[in-house]
């Protein structure tokens, strides 16, 4: 029988299907008409349409990190493709699986300056896992298939596939996705048994182990965090986690030692330092984690679980890699430690823990909530507080907000904290929220912003306003970049340029004007009506939580100092010391 | 366990690579991104059947850097098997040159005796200019063109090493 002839337009509309998409972000132009058409004349895939390009890759992004399957963009070719060039760096710094679609102008013009033209793959190639330039249609099915493949599996990533406008028209065969297949790219997911099992008999020795788990564990699927909670739990051992990681483990379990890092708890970052074994369980040693480097758990022997291998020894030399998949490992990691009948010192562990609890007992997150003004760490306690029982998905901007954010709510469960981790992108939490509530539409979403991250994709209200998603923005408003104030008052003797924003709009008219419902609340007896009130809102809300402007975000390992040099809060911060290598350092 | 050696070395490092278009720059991508170095770099297709290329690059650096740059390396879609030659046994390294010396006189014949110790060909002349091809090791293609250096050399196109592991043993 001969292969039935489809038109690009339609094999990649075909090849979407048949990997189980749903719905993608994107937005039209000259050089994605053919696939828009293609889209109207079907009613398998839902198209969300949003402001600008940007937008539709972070929304992307929450879609795929709240479900764990690939988000899916699509735009034009030239501005459409730049535009997106932000989200993408930021999926490939977080290992977020999407496949974004880009138009290409036909491969006649490809290298002539056409109009809407730019070098999709040559602008993309650092920033993708991988990007394909299709050019010509019969490779198009099997493109679309493996850009999937490469997208989600081993450490997910960004993926792009530029599709010149003349293969959308040209007619090709429809290759099935089981009739396509990798010679390479076939990353290793099982560990190596020996490896594992010298890593529980590490474990098994431990007098000061710390479990230090990242994004790789959410990566990995619901089951590694299962896995995971299970293992802590029967070894004991405290456990912290990275940004990315928050969730994998229950955030109000005692063995959680909350986040570590620049901003990291007291207890976390002292146990981190204090170690005598470090089991790193998908996280990849970033700088924000472990200051200086060469102060960097001085004392510990380091177990480091990652899928992938230029992971190992990138910046920190460990003693056991041992490559593979979080879940896979933590099975064979959890088979092997329920068979062992040795069992590590108690004594020594119960020791370890009396240390931990006296570092707990410094009550690092503690701040004062006093007068009229709101204290930011307040409103996000009580956030806490009254979305406690509730299945709730947090976004965030980056800054201040997004590392108290991090602090004060609780995570219990994987895929529900969605943030800008590794490129620390402002502006992501709106739309990524957007994704978010498209992939669970009765789930309480909440962006927690900040006013200036805010403003970076505001134009994304109008989607969530098309789209009627109750999407929560809670804004919180110090009138100022805070961290990048923060920071000039430890560094740069309180000079805050250009860092105080004028003239910022009243964003409950904003919300008004979107079609959206805007709270303002300025005084801290209000907080919990506004809050409640938004919750109770089955529409798009903005909260504008007018807090206290001058509030630093703490503690914090200033860069170039190590964890054991932490500034806490009621120290005050400001008369902090850095060293000149320190104020190199981002 | 030991710490990784500081020490800075050089590694001669084989790729298999699809044949396709952006793979070169896939790969150089890399090295200038993350700050590698890069000594040399040669490729050419080797396997028409499969539609592979095989890339030789020199590289040095510690020893945690050479292992970060085959890991990402070996991560790259189109990468089939990433090979540190300078690690894996025994191995040969060669590289082709064509140098051209313009003079005349005693120069002229001073450049045709070095080129025949070395057994460099000639493979063009005119009464005032010879080309030299000559092929080796690195060290020895240096050792041609310091000498040539001061009989009159004027141009040099070098093609970068090629390496193949010694024995039986295939990539």
């Amino acid at each position: 029988m001969p292969q039935q002839q489809m038109t690009g337009a339609e094999i990649i509309i075909k090849a979407l299907v048949d990997q189980g998409v749903e719905v993608i972000f994107g937005y039209p132009g000259g050089a994605v008409l053919p696939i828009y058409d293609a889209l109207f004349k079907q009613n398998r895939i839902r198209h969300i349409l949003v402001r600008q390009e940007g937008g539709a890759v972070h929304a992307a992004e929450g879609y795929a990190r709240s479900t764990g399957k690939p988000g899916v963009v699509l735009v034009t070719s030239g501005p459409g493709a730049t535009n997106a060039v932000t989200g993408l760096t930021d999926a490939m710094m977080d290992s977020i699986p999407l496949v974004c679609l880009t138009g290409q102008v036909a491969t006649h013009l490809i290298g002539n300056d056409a109009f809407q033209e730019c070098d999709t793959v040559g602008i993309t190639r650092p920033c993708t896992k991988h990007n394909y330039l299709v050019k010509e249609a019969g490779s198009l099915a099997r493109v679309m298939h493996e850009a999937f493949h490469v997208a989600t599996s081993g450490r997910p990533g960004p993926v792009v596939v530029d599709i010149p406008k003349d293969i959308q028209f040209a007619a090709a065969p429809y290759v099935a996705k089981e009739r396509v297949t990798r010679k390479t790219y076939q990353p290793r997911v099982k560990p190596e048994s020996r490896d594992v099992r010298r890593a529980v008999e590490m474990m098994l020795k431990a007098k000061r182990p710390v479990f230090y788990t990242g994004g790789g564990v959410i990566n990995s699927g619901p089951r590694a965090s299962a896995l995971l909670t299970e293992l802590v739990r029967l070894t004991g051992f405290p456990i912290t986690s990275t940004l990315m990681g928050l969730g994998a483990y229950p955030g109000s379990d005692r063995q959680f030692l909350g986040m570590l890092g620049m901003h990291g708890t007291y207890e976390a970052n002292l146990a981190m330092h204090g170690c005598d074994l470090m089991i790193n369980v998908g996280a990849r040693f970033d700088d924000r984690i472990t200051g200086r480097l060469d102060a960097f758990s001085p004392g510990s022997r380091k177990i480091h679980v990652d899928v992938d291998p230029s992971s190992i020894n990138k910046t920190v030399h460990v003693d056991l890699p041992v490559i593979g998949d979080a879940a896979h490992v933590l099975e064979e990691m959890l088979a092997l430690w329920k068979a062992e009948t040795k069992r590590p010192d108690q004594k020594a562990l119960d020791h370890w823990w009396a240390q931990i609890d006296q570092w707990r007992a410094r009550k690092c997150l503690s701040y004062r909530q006093e007068g009229k003004l709101i204290k930011p760490q307040y409103a996000l306690e009580r956030l806490q507080a009254l979305t406690a029982g509730r299945d709730t998905y947090i976004t965030t901007e980056v800054g201040q907000h997004q590392m108290w954010a991090a602090q004060f709510l609780k995570f219990e469960k994987p895929n529900r904290w969605m943030t800008s981790g590794g490129l620390g992108t402002m502006g992501y939490g709106m739309p990524a929220a957007m994704g978010v509530q498209i992939a669970h539409p009765d789930a309480l979403v909440i962006d927690v912003a900040g006013e200036a991250s805010i403003m970076m994709n505001i134009q994304e209200l109008s989607t969530i306003a098309q789209y009627r998603l109750p999407v929560k923005v809670f804004i919180l408003n110090n009138q100022y970049m805070g961290m990048v104030r923060q920071w000039q008052e430890l560094l740069h003797g309180g000079r805050y340029s250009e860092s105080y924003m004028d003239s910022l709009p009243d964003f409950v008219k904003l919300a008004e004007a979107f079609g959206a419902v805007g709270l303002r609340c300025a005084s801290p007896d209000d907080v919990d009506r506004t809050i409640l009130e938004m919750i109770d809102t089955p529409r798009p809300v903005i909260v504008d939580m007018c807090v206290d402007p001058n509030e630093n975000c703490f503690p914090m390992v200033p860069g170039g100092s190590a964890h054991n040099e932490m500034i806490l809060g009621d120290q005050g911060g400001a008369k902090a010391t850095v060293s000149d290598e320190g104020k190199i350092l981002v | 366990m030991a710490l990784p050696s500081k020490e800075i070395r050089q590694h001669t490092i084989a790729v298999l690579v699809d044949n396709e278009a952006g793979v070169l720059a896939r790969v150089i991508g890399l090295f200038a991104s993350r700050g590698y170095n890069i000594e040399s770099l040669t490729v050419a297709a080797v396997d028409e059947a499969n539609n592979l290329s095989r890339i030789t690059v020199v590289t040095s650096g510690p020893e945690m850097v050479i292992e970060q740059i085959k890991a990402q390396l070996g991560r790259l879609v189109p990468v089939h098997k990433v090979s540190d030659l300078t690690t894996e046994g025994k191995f040969l390294s060669r590289e082709l040159a064509l140098v051209k010396v313009v003079g005349l006189g005693e120069k002229r014949v001073e450049a045709l005796r070095i080129a025949d110790i070395f057994r460099a060909r000639v493979v063009d002349s005119s009464t005032s200019s010879f080309v030299f091809e000559i092929s080796g090791s690195t060290e020895k293609i240096d050792a041609f063109i310091a000498l040539m250096r001061e009989l009159g050399m004027v141009d040099l196109s070098r093609t970068g090493v090629v390496a193949i592991s010694r024995g039986e043993r295939k990539l």
